[in-house]
């Protein structure tokens, strides 16, 4: 008999190991919607099946919640018998013997907690769940695009309507194929199968091949007139739907140029100027007045637009910056990144050569500007963070870019104070070393660790941690404000202010720019229902039927980058698009969820709104 | 076109064609279940699969559609093994209790089952459980429910109530009533189209039959019987009689078989409708009264606009549909013309609908003695099931005549069980009160057919009298829409909830996957064509009933006995 044998795995453990990364993968796409009560039951079901046995709390304990829950969900409970299933609960949290058990049971009572209406439903033998997400993607995009619709059309090398059945959802079409944050990929059903279908780089597919497709005709003139306060994704997206519907529509932007956020905050090697001009361009074609360096506020008031327009329309964005609130912040050399990217926008590049510059924070506008800084020639670039890499707000492939150009990533270093010269020049940045602790509000948070401060010698120090809304003048006019936030509801109605709406990043904070869109589309719905009328987008774009395929496990196509060494140096776009060949492949992977599964039944294809 | 294969047969179809179809076109029955053309191609049964070579999955026949080169097989093992398992796992959810079910004999599962050769339960039998109450005239029996969708999409898409909704997720899914309400306390019209749309039995009317057995039984009771125009389209479908042996006259031989003291005819109340109604539309055209007017002759149409257009209200006409004009001239002047109590006349109507069940019961409509105008109404379905519970053979009796004095119709009544019928009987009458002669009895046809929104401009006397007719309430709430937007206008609209018109009712006989209403509504206008009298102004009874009791259209007793006040009752809130 041999002392220690060399643990080698089983096939069955080899497959249940793989069954279990499929699980994963299965819950992390899970369907929006589904009975909270139901899920639980599932989930408690998994947990006593991991559990050893040896201990009551675990072994039977978990078994009484699963008997229970069916009696809830098979509207035989009452009210005691939620009082059991609590007290149960909080027994075994508070006595198995290991996370097994007391972990299981921590589930329930926080679904107890969180879900209560959900349980209550069943003790009248009600459920409220509905299937949410019938169409994944669709489901997930803020403006449903149709999704499953453009990606067949790709497929069929019919680009042209392709973008013009993404434009009936967004008019962005070309920017978002650049710098769409996808949400839509988050639940794609393909995950069941192996992982996402990679549905921006199909979008951008769609916009590299389709050519000049011009914008469908706009609806009899109504006569009635919006002003639209801010040119960005939101404004653009309410003006250009308000235009097809027959409205007067004049966009006022306080900046140079149009595209707020796009052009302001997304450096041209993400989205290209030419790119972004001619999808603005495209906007306007509808008929769109545009007036630029425009300062509502200052050159006209608010008051003036509600009084000499029908309707009006604010979507000023998130344009100010954040302060660290640290000794020697008002030094020289020390920037926001709104102030850093603004000038970029305008094509105003400033010269970082030999310089050793430091971006404070760890979300997507702070990898803007650490790659943006590599790219105006400095000599050192670091990114420092509070948490961990794996913390960061930033799409993880911004922080992989970032490091391959060259980039420094410093994580657990929070600033602590700004060394001056004599002169008042930035000449460091001391961080106070950090350790990740106790998970709080969901996030592990990170705590002081027992070391000293940290020099970093810093020329330039980029300040990104957030922007924030200049709406005072719109309080000043009575709108309310939650920290600089303008309050609107989910369809951008402003409460008791008949005929001003609001959305995009001035009413949820700095967000994404499908999110804005999707705003501008809801305003667009809802003031043109305000001005009485209750004009139709759609599009006159037949979806091709899915085809009859096997459809094998196939891994997903990945957009490559231009060489780090290479696309360092310039602000040229630095995504390659796809082959035609990858495309083909790519694009058949759609499972086709509007034709397949609820979708056939309900809510596979919005074909108006 | 593409070219495919169906087991071994080669054939050429259109772009696009499912392979349900294209098989249809080769001469090949692919079992469905859930499927009903055009109104639910969602695969959720996935009895119709079908096995498609170098696939790996089965596909649902009924959305699936034909590719360039398919070879398709539909009886291959694997297509067999899971059309039976399928069916198997629908049937271990599914109340077997199949003797005592309304559906018995016309189910389409029991059909499938029955086809497929399953003997016994490979699963456990474990059906959800019933909790809608048996009161209301719509009875949902969950625990027959195949989650086929069926009457949400016709509640959705056709009649565009939503009443029927998606409930719940996961295995525990299921169909519910909207806003976890419970059906009476919804503004559901009663149309009865989801129970006719219903493969099973877990949508069904409920039965009144036992009403009528213990009145028929009770000796002290005069039992008078009514039956609607548009049962006699259908009233035999279930029976085994051919179109030429299912005649009006057969019809009122079985009625009178089942032992009704008299069996009478609604078509003479429906005649009577057109005296009231038409005059009522002319009282109205020249004195300024409100338009358009709208038909108040189907209980389903009321419930809706009462329940979701309730500003409508003044348009209804006044005048009391055929059944309840029925009910009170026989409580009234029948009564008084055989010398009987009013009190003791039991009256029962045939109606091709569900909601005439919810009609009778309003409280208001009880004009001739305090009582309800009519006891009990019945279903065609329930006619039908009547005559099968008393072993009549319907196809050896002799044929008779309606009794007398309320058994006499125009072809004008008729085709009150048509989209368009009352309208044309309308205008047909409304002509002749304006210009004092007839017009040619089909000047109006084109108020006919089964377009579900029907407008029409006609000349009456040197006046143009704008109609519309619709049928289908998806297509009442478009002209309604139309109407309140004043995008149109119109001084007479006459609306029938069910598509169609009553020929298409939800009481009518169930042929699961068929729409018959425009089959069944030809009959009603062979039948008008086929009558000596086709105007209502001519039916003699009718005149013999003004002259002797009525007075004249819209008099006093006319107002008392043949209106009703549409605000006497109110929908769920």
């Amino acid at each position: 008999m041999s002392r220690f044998t060399i643990p080698t795995p089983a096939r069955a453990q080899g497959v249940i190991d793989a069954q279990l990364a499929d699980l994963g993968r299965r819950l992390q796409s899970n369907p929006t919607g589904l009975c909270p009560v139901d899920l639980t039951r599932a989930f408690i079901d998994v947990c006593h099946s991991q559990s050893c046995g040896k201990c009551t709390p675990c072994r039977i304990g978990l078994a009484q919640l699963q008997t229970l829950l069916t009696q809830v969900l098979d509207g035989e409970a009452t009210e005691s018998t939620l009082a059991l299933l609590e007290k149960t609960a909080r027994v075994i949290a508070a006595t198995a013997d290991c996370a097994i058990g007391y972990e299981g049971a921590n589930m329930l009572l926080r679904a107890l907690d969180a879900c209560r209406d959900d349980f209550a439903a069943h003790l009248q033998g009600n459920c409220t769940a509905q299937f949410a997400a019938p169409v994944p993607c669709l489901s997930h995009c803020p403006a449903h695009v149709d999704i499953p619709g453009y990606i067949a059309l790709v497929r069929a090398g019919r680009y042209a309507d392709a973008v013009r059945l993404i434009r009936k959802d967004n008019p962005f079409p070309s920017a978002c194929a650049l710098i769409c944050e996808h949400p839509c990929e988050t639940h794609c059903r393909r995950r069941l199968l192996d992982d996402a279908v990679n549905i921006r780089g199909l979008k951008r597919m769609a916009v590299d091949c389709a050519g000049d497709v011009p914008v469908p005709a706009s609806a009899e003139a109504t006569g009635k007139t919006v002003a639209v306060i801010g040119g960005g994704p939101s404004g653009l997206s309410a003006a250009y739907y308000l235009a097809l519907m027959g409205h007067a529509v004049t966009v006022f932007e306080k900046r140079k140029q149009l595209g707020g956020m796009l052009r302001y905050g997304i450096p041209s090697y993400r989205l290209p100027r030419e790119t972004l001009d001619a999808e603005i361009a495209s906007i306007l074609s509808a008929g769109i007045t545009a007036k630029t360096g425009v300062d509502v506020g200052a050159d006209v008031t608010f008051a003036d637009l509600k009084r000499d327009y029908d309707a009006v329309y604010i979507s000023i964005g998130a344009h100010t910056d954040n302060k660290l609130g640290i000794e020697g912040e008002g030094g020289s050399g020390v920037i926001s990144a709104v102030e850093m990217l603004r000038g970029i926008g305008d094509g105003e590049l400033p010269d970082f050569s030999g310089k050793n510059v430091v971006i404070i924070g760890g979300g997507n506008v702070a990898m803007d500007c650490t790659r943006s800084s590599m790219r105006l020639g400095a000599k050192t670039v670091t990114c420092v963070y509070r948490r961990r890499k794996e913390d960061m707000t930033a799409l993880p492939e911004e922080v992989e870019g970032a490091i391959a150009e060259g980039c420094e990533v410093l994580e657990l270093a929070a600033p602590e104070k700004i060394e001056l010269d004599e002169n008042g020049n930035a000449v460091a940045l001391w961080v106070q070393p950090q350790m990740i602790s106790d998970i709080k509000r969901g996030r592990p948070a990170p705590i002081k660790a027992d070391a000293d401060h940290v020099r970093l010698p810093a020329d330039i120090i980029v300040v990104a941690i957030g922007q924030a809304i200049e709406s005072e003048h719109f309080a000043e006019n009575g709108l309310d404000t939650k920290w600089g936030r303008i309050l609107a509801d989910m369809n951008t109605v402003i409460k008791g202010r008949d005929g001003v709406f609001s959305g995009g990043d001035c009413v949820t904070g700095p967000a994404t720019a499908i999110r804005a869109i999707a705003a501008g589309k809801a305003a667009a719905g809802r003031i043109d229902t305000y001005l009485g009328y209750h004009h139709e987008i759609a599009v006159d774009v037949d979806i091709p039927n899915p085809l009859v395929e096997p459809q094998p496990p196939c891994g997903r196509i990945n957009l490559p980058e231009r060489p780090a060494a290479e696309r360092r140096f310039d602000f040229k776009l630095m995504e390659y698009p796809m082959t035609l060949q990858q495309a083909a492949q790519e694009s058949a992977r759609c499972l086709r969820c509007d034709h397949f599964g609820f979708g056939a039944f309900k809510g596979g294809r919005e074909i108006s709104w | 076109m593409v070219n495919i294969k169906i087991d071994n047969i080669a054939l050429q179809v259109a772009e696009g064609t499912t392979i349900l179809d294209a098989a249809k076109q080769a001469g090949i029955t692919i079992p469905t279940l859930c499927y009903f053309k055009e109104l639910n191609e969602i695969g959720a049964c996935r009895v119709c699969v079908v096995e498609i070579k170098g696939v790996n999955r089965l596909a649902a026949a009924c959305n699936t559609a034909a590719e360039e080169g398919m070879e398709i097989f539909t009886n291959s093992p694997r297509v067999r093994e899971a059309r039976k398992v399928n069916v198997e796992l629908i049937l271990s959810q599914h109340d077997c209790h199949c003797p005592t079910c309304v559906r018995s004999g016309n189910c389409k599962l029991q059909s499938v089952a029955n086809d497929l050769n399953i003997i016994g339960f490979a699963y456990e039998n474990a059906p959800e459980k019933n909790v809608c109450p048996g009161d209301f005239p719509l009875v949902r029996e969950a625990s027959k429910c195949i989650k086929c969708m069926r009457c949400v999409q016709v509640c959705d898409k056709v009649q565009a109530l939503h009443i029927w909704e998606v409930k719940g997720t996961g295995g525990r899914t299921t169909i519910g009533v909207k806003d976890g309400k419970k059906l009476a306390d919804t503004d559901c019209s009663l149309c009865g189209q989801c129970i006719t749309h219903c493969p099973v039995g877990a949508l069904r009317v409920r039965d009144d039959t036992d009403k009528v057995y213990a009145a028929l039984a009770d000796e002290s009771k005069l039992t008078v019987l009514q039956i609607a125009p548009a049962v006699r389209t259908a009233w035999a479908e279930s029976l085994g009689l051919s179109k030429e042996e299912a005649t009006e006259k057969r019809m009122a031989a079985a009625a009178k078989a089942l032992g009704f003291d008299y069996v009478f005819d609604t078509d003479f109340a429906a005649d009577l409708t057109i005296m009231e109604e038409g005059s009522e539309f002319l009282h109205r055209l020249q004195n300024g009264g409100t338009l358009p007017l709208m038909t108040s002759c189907c209980p389903g149409w009321v419930r809706f606009l009462k329940g979701q257009y309730p500003e409508f209200t003044d348009n209804l006409s006044t005048a009391k549909s055929p059944q309840g004009m029925f009910g009170a001239v026989v409580k009234s002047y029948f009564a008084e013309k055989i010398g009987a109590d009013p009190h003791d006349i039991f009256c029962v109507s045939i109606m091709p609908c569900t909601a005439k069940k919810h009609e009778v019961a309003i409280p208001n409509l009880n004009d001739a003695c305090g009582d309800p105008d009519v006891d009990v109404s019945l279903t065609t379905r329930e006619f039908a099931r009547m005559l099968r519970a008393d072993h009549i053979d319907v196809k050896a009796l002799p044929e008779c005549d309606f009794d007398s004095p309320l058994g006499t119709a125009t072809g004008a009544g008729v085709i009150f069980g048509a989209t368009g019928g009352v309208m044309e009987a309308a205008l047909r009458s409304a002509y002749f009160l304006v210009t004092g002669k007839n017009p040619d009895a089909d000047a109006f046809r084109d108020v006919r057919g089964l377009d579900g929104w029907k407008e029409m401009t006609y000349d009456v006397g040197n006046t143009p009298v704008r109609v519309a007719v619709a049928s289908g309430l998806a297509n009442t709430r478009r002209l309604m829409e139309a109407l309140k937007k004043g995008e149109v206008e119109y001084d007479f609209i006459e609306i029938m909830a069910c598509p169609s018109g009553c020929a298409g009712g939800g009481g009518q006989p169930i042929c699961d996957g068929e729409e018959k209403g425009g089959e069944r509504g030809k009959i009603l206008y062979d039948l008008d064509k086929s009558y000596a009298l086709r105007f209502s102004h001519e039916n003699p009874e009718v005149q013999a009933l003004y002259r002797d009791y009525m007075e004249k259209p819209l008099s006093h007793k006319a107002h008392e006995l043949l209106h009703t006040d549409h605000y006497g009752w109110n929908m769920p809130e």
